[in-house]
């Protein structure tokens, strides 16, 4: 057991736990923050996808002894940034999710490809949304979201 | 699930009584009782109950509406659809509408069925008339208390979003009427909307749910937690059914967190439990826990050696499911003019995003639940058993679910039984049991292994002289308390779903059944035997088409009975929106399918091209026939969806494979669902307009994918494609 400071949504959060412990289980047992989902423990799945310094990581094998100092935003926090917000909204009006479960993942993954792409090409949509599982398989409304959202981000 | 479906005629089947209450300064509850709750009390006089659970509408004084949904909700979009069709009798403002989620209880079982489930496509066409009806008397009651205030008579009043109107320009809003209205006497027969006056059915409604599943608020049954909490997970035998023989928990024990090691019974074999603080220590301590299993007595299965035996017994008739017009015509048919064809789908896991769980506390006399099912009347059962508790002393709560796609509905209630039994041990303290995403995959209860063996005649016509078909599978629903009901001389009607059924016209028609019966578990899969049936029919219909030189789609409408009207019309729906079949891309080609199954007619073609060894979906088009839509745009999204869910019988790690008993796969890597790019890149939907009693919409996107998918395939190369997954191609 030890114990780290994160920088959890621009907020300072004292941890006490296992140094193998991966940010996914600080975040939903230590911080009660459930936003980010588990689906696979494997970076397979990408539910479980947070930004750790503006990168969009996955959490479920990102052992909080590793994070040091870099911030890590998730889905709690995203509306607050402008991108973040927009994703958002197009995620709603397009009316995207079913089970919704995947969805937290799906909008960090898409947030972070529209920081740095702000007009994704198709295969640019396929290359960064390419690690996350949408098992029910909203794949058609999630691109047209991403590109309802880089049309109406400013 | 198909099989519960067959038994819909759209209506309810049993008496239900209509109560009211108003508890103090409340409002307004409708609750509906069916008779088979007035056992033991008089007819008609039901014992009124101050509030909710039992309650499907409760209008607050604060104008909310707040309506119960009696399913669970796990994408399929059931929580925006059952409250818009009691919204729209009722003549509720949509946006003071708040759905909840029922928990388990008599009064929110299937009022077809008479249990509480979601499956078989059925939500919205079990649930229609009943909400309608709920709908409509909980406005009646509102009218008559208004006519009363106004002294004037109900018929001279109007209703519009959450206001009753007077002759003379009185409005009170059904906030302000509800207690008044709960003194009303509830309606015996109530007229109901004609479809032309519907408000909200038929309109494209945003999901209720969208919000909360967008920014992380939104909790599953995964993301409860409760004072006191503990996680459980449970090493399960790496063979089906094998036993704990001896086990080391020194090196678990160790783990900072870890409260507990021990053995516990399975439905079928024996595990151990590790209880923890947290799920790491829990998973660390499982992933270091080290045991002796007796697998004495287990049959190992071994897909190699399945298929073996699969293949054999396909060569020969199985318990006859259909023979009709002459069966030995196909005998005379010379071998020039016959398709001999064998087919192998293997097992699939349905792997919902969101790992199975169940919560449960209890106190020794009684006991909540809470869990993400499918099949609440079941698990409710199962978990009071396992408590030495009577069924009602469990509070069973309904969780919003991370998919399912059938896993959820499981007869035996395991998952559940587990977390009764771990919670047994620590009454008083919250348990909550995760299986983790290997429990899930390695953990049984797939779609099944099947082989199919069809030889079919081609007459001069080009059309099927005869046909005799051997399917070889295990039974989903034998062992089951389904048995009775749906296996009919032998035969599992959902193994032969899909042909047995056939709109096809074939005059000499033959469809027998084998059902082994290997060590591993099986369920049904989001739309059940016609994943596989569907994927035979319509590459055979298709091959048949390509060598009668006709259009695939004109084929396939010659062949129709005249019955098979829904598919009938989307196939004329499908080709006027098919123009850019004539306009592809070169090295793309078009794939056709159509198929029935839960009521829903749907038909699509897709263009397809070869990328990287692997089928590129370019696009498809869809047409459907679910009678009336009662919400399209969650139509919409269920078929462009559900075609990529479909997909995954077409992935290259597409299949649960066994050898020497144990499962190969653990994890998404070695069972590997469709990824964006695998998916259709973009599907446009359309409806056939109707009035017809609504079909489901949640299974029937799934069978069509495949077969048209490869029928686009076999264009390109040549090949026929007779087994799934599919290889690089």
């Amino acid at each position: 057991m030890a114990t780290y400071q994160l920088n959890i949504n621009g907020q300072r959060k004292e941890v006490t736990t296992d140094a193998s412990t991966p940010l996914l289980w600080v975040l939903r047992d230590d911080l009660k923050m459930t936003g980010t989902k588990y689906g696979c423990g494997i970076s397979v799945c990408g539910a479980c996808t947070v930004h750790v310094a503006g990168v969009a990581t996955r959490s479920c094998v990102l052992p909080v002894s590793l994070i040091g100092e870099r911030p890590v935003v998730t889905i709690e926090a995203i509306a607050q940034d402008p991108v973040g917000r927009v994703v958002q909204d197009a995620w709603v009006s397009e009316d995207v999710v079913q089970c919704g479960y995947c969805q937290s993942g799906q909008i960090m993954s898409a947030v972070a490809l529209l920081k740095h792409t702000p007009k994704p090409t198709d295969a640019n949509i396929e290359e960064s949304m390419g690690g996350n599982i949408c098992r029910c398989g909203t794949y058609v409304r999630i691109r047209q979201a991403i590109k309802t959202a880089a049309r109406q981000a400013k | 699930m198909s099989a519960i479906m067959s038994t819909n005629d759209g209506v309810l089947n049993r008496r239900s009584f209509l109560r009211v209450s108003a508890a103090a300064a409340s409002g307004l509850f409708v609750s509906m009782y069916l008779d088979t709750e007035l056992t033991g009390q008089e007819a008609g006089q039901p014992q009124p109950k101050p509030s909710p659970p039992d309650a499907f509408v409760h209008i607050r004084p604060d104008g909310k509406v707040v309506i119960q949904v009696n399913r669970l909700e796990f994408g399929q979009g059931v929580q925006t659809a059952l409250p818009m069709i009691l919204a729209d009798e009722l003549d509720a403002d949509w946006s003071e509408v708040v759905a909840e989620l029922a928990p388990a209880a008599d009064v929110y079982k299937d009022p077809v069925a008479g249990f509480q489930f979601v499956g078989g496509s059925g939500s919205v066409a079990h649930s229609f008339q009943q909400y309608r009806e709920l709908g409509a008397k909980t406005r009646a009651m509102l009218v008559a208390a208004a006519a009363e205030r106004w002294k004037v008579s109900p018929t001279e009043c109007r209703t519009e979003a959450g206001i009753v109107r007077g002759p003379s320009g009185q409005s009170a809003k059904y906030a302000e009427l509800s207690e008044a209205a709960a003194r009303m006497p509830v309606p015996e027969t109530v007229q109901l909307k004609n479809p032309s006056q519907f408000r909200l059915i038929g309109q494209k409604v945003a999901r209720l749910d969208s919000r909360p599943k967008c920014d992380g608020s939104l909790k599953f049954g995964l993301d409860l937690d409760l004072p006191r909490m503990k996680i459980a997970v449970v090493a399960h035998p790496p063979v089906f059914g094998a036993r704990v023989k001896s086990f080391d928990d020194k090196a678990a024990r160790s783990i900072e967190g870890v409260l507990d090691v021990f053995e516990i019974p399975l439905v079928k074999g024996s595990g151990v439990a590790i209880v923890a603080d947290k799920f790491w220590p829990a998973k660390q301590a499982r992933d270091r826990m080290e045991i002796e299993w007796d697998l004495s007595g287990l049959e190992r299965a071994d897909t190699a050696q399945l298929q073996a035996q699969y293949r054999q017994l396909a060569r020969t008739a199985g318990k006859v499911s259909v023979a009709r017009g002459d069966v030995k015509a196909i005998e005379r048919v010379a071998e020039r003019d016959r398709i001999v064809a064998e087919y192998h789908f293997p097992y699939l896991a349905h792997a919902p995003m969101e790992p199975l769980n169940t919560t449960i506390r209890f106190d020794g006399t009684r006991a909540e639940a809470w869990a993400g099912s499918q099949f609440q009347t079941f698990d409710q059962i199962a978990i009071a058993e396992v408590l030495g508790l009577k069924p009602e002393q469990v509070i069973f709560h309904t969780e919003m679910a991370g998919g399912g796609f059938g896993r959820r509905a499981v007869a035996d209630s395991h998952v559940q039984r587990e977390a009764a039994t771990i919670a047994k041990r620590f009454a008083g303290t919250p348990i909550k049991l995760v299986w983790t995403r290997e429990d899930d995959i390695q953990g049984g209860f797939y779609r099944p292994m099947h082989v199919h063996r069809v030889e079919v005649g081609i007459g001069t016509d080009g059309m099927p002289s005869a046909w005799r078909h051997v399917i070889v599978g295990q039974s989903i629903l034998g062992g089951t308390p389904f048995e009775a009901f749906y296996i009919k001389d032998g035969v599992d009607g959902t193994t032969v779903e899909g042909v047995n059924d056939t709109y096809y016209d074939i005059r000499n028609l033959h469809v027998s059944a084998h059902h082994p019966t290997p060590n591993v578990p099986v369920l049904w899969w989001r739309s059940v035997g016609h994943t596989h049936s569907a994927f035979v029919m319509e590459t055979l219909i298709d091959e048949l088409a390509a060598r009668a030189k006709v259009d695939p789609i004109v084929y396939r409408r010659r062949l129709l009975k005249p019955a098979a009207k829904k598919l009938l019309a989307v196939l004329d729906l499908l080709e006027k929106n098919t123009v850019w079949r004539r306009n592809i891309p070169k090295n793309h080609a078009v794939g056709i399918a159509c198929h029935e199954s839960f009521g829903t007619g749907v038909a699509c073609a897709v263009d397809v091209s070869i990328e990287n060894k692997r089928p590129r979906i370019h696009r498809a088009t869809v047409a459907a026939h679910p009678g009336i839509a009662v919400n399209p745009l969650t139509i919409e999204s269920q078929f462009q969806a559900g075609l990529a869910f479909g997909v995954s019988q077409l992935m290259a790690n597409g299949a649960i494979t066994l050898k020497d008993g144990r499962v190969e796969q653990r994890n998404f890597d070695g069972f590997t669902p469709p990824y964006i790019s695998d998916a259709p890149v973009a599907v446009d939907v359309h409806i056939v307009p109707s009035t017809e009693p609504p079909t489901g919409c949640g299974e029937p996107p799934v069978p069509v994918i495949s077969p048209a998918v490869v029928n686009a395939l076999t264009k390109l190369t040549g090949k026929r494609y007779r087994s799934l997954p599919l290889v690089d191609l």
